[in-house]
């Protein structure tokens, strides 16, 4: 899980493309849209690419992404759950 | 109903000058890391710089600094402030970006972050929206800097009171090239003080044919 934490974190940072931050800035628990990272809806449609792309996973219904992509936890969490099914 | 450019300034050539005068050179070769170094040089703090395109980041920083110390923002409401701006490249470095990744059938993911930035108005966009300038917006495109055609075009939105002020010029970023020459316009009876160019500068196309190439007036 750590891992895929790692691996998230630094895929956040390649669609930002900041490279003024490293995965230690980022609070794998606290909220990813909101003031932190000035994330915006095309970086949500960006983090459906992401699952898609890299993790083979399709999310069908937009709405889910609100509670998907609320932070890197809960992305990894649902990458997990997904990814064994 | 006279015009005048009150402030101008370029960022070309690894360097960064207002109103003529060099205020930095960076030491860096590449367009995105040139903007980054000015970016990081002038104390600005806006997240969403890092998401955008060379070509909006380059408008982005132009216009920042040209506002910076000035009273533009507080004189003139957002309604009467406009952006006229114009370039040969268009949006084409994000617009090719684009086009790599929807080129494969079979490999189909359009980056959405690339896809928003495939026009060159929304360079204006995150200008207007930063500075909350809701004025005239527009992007031209044409092979060269047409001093003429600015002139004519930014005179009338003046003439038929559009704007009160208005940010034109010119912002092209493509592959290793980039130059911007960007300028302030009000009319003479609005201007209480010349801040920067104790004269001011009238606005016409010889004037703007100079300074667009670094000659003094």
């Amino acid at each position: 899980m750590e891992d895929l934490i790692l691996k998230l974190k630094k895929e956040i940072i390649g669609i930002l493309n900041r490279e003024d931050i490293t995965p230690e800035d980022i609070d794998a628990e606290a909220p990813l849209f909101g003031d932190g990272l000035g994330l915006d809806s095309i970086d949500a449609l960006e983090f459906i690419v992401l699952l898609e792309e890299t993790y083979g996973i399709k999310i069908e219904d937009p709405k889910k992404g609100r509670k998907i992509f609320y932070s890197v936890k809960t992305m990894a969490d649902y990458i997990q759950e997904h990814q064994k099914n | 109903m006279e015009l005048f450019i009150t402030r101008y300034i370029q960022l070309k050539n690894r360097r960064v000058i207002l109103n003529g005068i060099v205020e930095y050179v960076s030491e860096e070769q590449s367009v995105s890391k040139f903007l980054g170094s000015v970016y990081g040089h002038s104390n600005i703090d806006y997240s969403k710089f890092f998401k955008m395109d060379n070509l909006s980041k380059l408008g982005f920083l132009s216009v920042e600094l040209l506002l910076q110390g000035t009273d533009i923002l507080q004189k003139y409401p957002g309604e009467e402030i406009g952006i006229i701006l114009s370039n040969a490249s268009s949006s084409l470095e994000s617009d090719e970006k684009h086009q790599n990744f929807i080129r494969d059938r079979n490999n189909y993911f359009p980056r959405p972050s690339i896809f928003v930035y495939t026009l060159p108005n929304i360079m204006a966009g995150e200008i207007a929206i930063r500075h909350r300038i809701k004025g005239e917006n527009t992007v031209f495109i044409s092979e060269q800097f047409d001093p003429g055609f600015l002139y004519h075009y930014v005179s009338e939105l003046f003439w038929n009171r559009r704007v009160h002020c208005c940010i034109p010029g010119w912002i092209d970023c493509y592959g290793d090239g980039y130059e911007s020459f960007l300028f302030i316009a009000e009319r003479g009876d609005r201007i209480k003080r010349f801040q920067d160019l104790p004269e001011g500068i009238p606005f016409d196309p010889l004037n703007l044919e100079k300074l667009f190439k670094g000659e003094s007036i």
